[in-house]
């Protein structure tokens, strides 16, 4: 953009500190009075240097650092580097292992949708909607809490397994909580196909079509609300997902309503799954022995995290430390569709726009090095901030 | 912190009233110096009705230009260092920092990460710590409450550590 051409347009910059998210991002909407004309999204903010970091610590650390890329979705972060070092190390990990893996990532799943559910009512202002799914999240919660004994981290995975069993009375607490929230589900899902006032929010809103979805690259429920069939589940099973399928769920419309429809089936669709595991649980040991040395070898393990799909790269070098680990997380794929699908509405839709594709900024900030003419260069911290200075004057 | 100065009867009385007032329904800003987001969404289920601070008049609100109260979370980043100072230095006097989970206390799991610049303490002053990988949302209210009753006066409790500035 040249100097002229930004004196001419409106810009509303909003973050890095925001009331309506609670990670900082820096947005810049272009406005024509009330109409968006452009968005610019500025990342960055919580940039820590995570995958650096594993290089300096053993396997077994890295899972416990890798579960804190993000708090919502921790556990599939953990059960795709576990899986991707079981892979490197050969080793078959026994099948209850498995089952439990994917239960903990079913309800992580619940968890994860119910918050988004509860957000993106708030930012479309209609609390009531927030407080109450976050009251029927804590359901699920307190389940977490029992089989693992932490309400975010669970830390459930470890190399070669599971460090947590399922007894009786934990399965009873889990099929209870299952059916208070497949019944609360419901509800759900009729607030949001029959309130007038929601639809209005929601129904036409940043439509998206499948096309689009497919160049744009979406993930997840973002991608499936376009009518995309993309569900690494399904195209690519992994853990006990091969012995428990689960079925897609699809809508056309595109729209901010059938991403809340999706995630809500999604939600159905876990109960189900919990379910049926629950009641095929296969009997036998919890974990393998694992080399403390992986050998040597590069694998890409792929999993279908709650917003889509988060693929690991995983390089070693034969030691008791990765060589290189790269992470691809499914939120960063999804905000290329924002910048494209904001333009055209109203200023007052983009927080719901935002909480749309269930952002979370704690796993895609990330850092690159240019190298320009293969000459590396390096920037002070003070080089760096006058450049980003001058670049955005 | 600026001093007030309690000589008349009339300014002790006045000053007796914006504690009160304080302490009955400080306004907290929430900011994310880089954290992992577990402990974000605690404090955001604090609001939820399980837990509900607003019963103790604690909201959350948007602007630093009208919070009491800095809740932060997460390491430092170098991104977020700035910033994090820029806030602090919006908010009005008196204003307490609680720092929330084991990465804001010490740069937790993170620490030894290039872009880490540490604890939120080795940015700004703190008054409260909160420890855990996310701390429960009891722990975070027990926390507030804590600074709370050491405006109050009130010797905090043995086992909690609040550092009262008053
Ligand atoms: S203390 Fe734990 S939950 Fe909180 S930000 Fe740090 S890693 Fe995340």
């Amino acid at each position: 953009m040249t100097k002229q051409e930004a004196f001419e347009k409106f810009i509303v910059p909003i973050g890095p500190q925001h009331p309506a998210l609670k990670e900082p991002g820096h947005f810049e909407f272009v406005v024509d009075g009330e109409i968006v004309t452009g968005a610019a999204i500025r990342l960055g903010y919580v940039h820590r240097g995570i995958e650096k970091g594993v290089e300096s610590r053993n396997w077994t650390q890295n899972i416990y650092m890798l579960e804190r890329v993000c708090g919502i979705c921790s556990h599939i972060h953990a059960t795709a580097y576990t899986l991707g070092v079981e892979q490197l190390a050969n080793v078959t990990v026994p099948p209850r292992a498995q089952a439990i893996r994917t239960l903990v990532s079913e309800l992580e799943r619940i968890h994860s949708h119910l918050l988004w559910l509860g957000v993106a009512a708030h930012e479309g202002g209609f609390d009531t909607l927030f407080m109450f799914s976050w009251r029927d999240r804590e359901t699920v919660m307190d389940l977490l809490e029992t089989i693992s004994g932490n309400r975010v981290h669970y830390s459930t995975n470890i190399l070669g397994g599971v460090k947590i069993d399922l007894d009786e009375e934990k399965i009873t607490a889990i099929r209870k909580g299952m059916d208070f929230l497949e019944e609360r589900t419901h509800h759900y899902l009729k607030v949001i196909n029959t309130d007038e006032t929601f639809l209005g929010r929601t129904r036409g809103v940043g439509t998206m079509s499948s096309q689009q979805a497919e160049e744009l690259s979406a993930v997840g429920p973002t991608a499936r609300a376009s009518g995309v069939p993309r569900d690494l589940r399904i195209d690519a099973p992994y853990a006990a997902y091969p012995e428990f399928p689960v079925r897609l769920m699809l809508s056309n419309e595109g729209d901010l309503h059938a991403r809340f429809v999706v995630r809500m089936n999604e939600c159905l669709e876990a109960y189900r799954l919990i379910r049926e595991i629950l009641d095929h649980l296969p009997e036998g040991e919890l974990t393998v022995r694992m080399p403390r040395r992986i050998p040597e070898g590069e694998t890409i393990s792929r999993v279908e995290a709650p917003r889509g799909e988060l693929a690991y790269f995983i390089k070693s070098a034969g030691g008791d430390k990765p060589d290189r680990i790269k992470i691809r997380t499914p939120s960063l794929c999804n905000w290329g569709t924002i910048t494209s699908v904001a333009v055209g509405h109203k200023l007052a839709d983009m927080p719901m726009l935002l909480a749309g594709i269930d952002p979370c900024f704690s796993c895609n900030d990330r850092m690159v090095r240019v190298n320009r003419a293969n000459q590396p260069q390096l920037w002070s911290w003070e080089d760096l901030r006058l450049y980003g200075i001058e670049y955005y004057r | 912190m600026t001093e007030l100065k309690l000589e008349t009867p009339w300014q002790k009385a006045l000053a007796r009233v914006r504690t009160w007032a304080r302490i009955n329904s400080p306004w907290a800003i929430h900011f994310n110096s880089g954290s992992c987001n577990g402990c974000d969404i605690e404090i955001l289920a604090t609001l939820t009705p399980r837990y509900d601070v607003e019963r103790f008049g604690i909201k959350l609100q948007g602007s630093p230009r009208h919070a009491d109260v800095l809740i932060c979370t997460g390491p430092v980043t170098l991104q977020a260092r700035d910033r994090l100072v820029r806030i602090y230095n919006q908010m009005p006097e008196p204003k307490f920092v609680i720092a929330v989970g084991s990465c804001g206390l010490s740069g937790g799991a993170f620490q030894g990460c290039y872009n880490v610049v540490g604890s939120i303490a080795d940015v700004i002053p703190v008054d409260v710590y909160v420890p855990g990988c996310p701390p429960r949302p009891e722990a975070i209210i027990y926390g507030v409450v804590q600074l709370l009753n050491s405006l109050k006066g009130e010797t905090p409790d043995p086992q909690a550590k609040a550092v009262s500035e008053a």
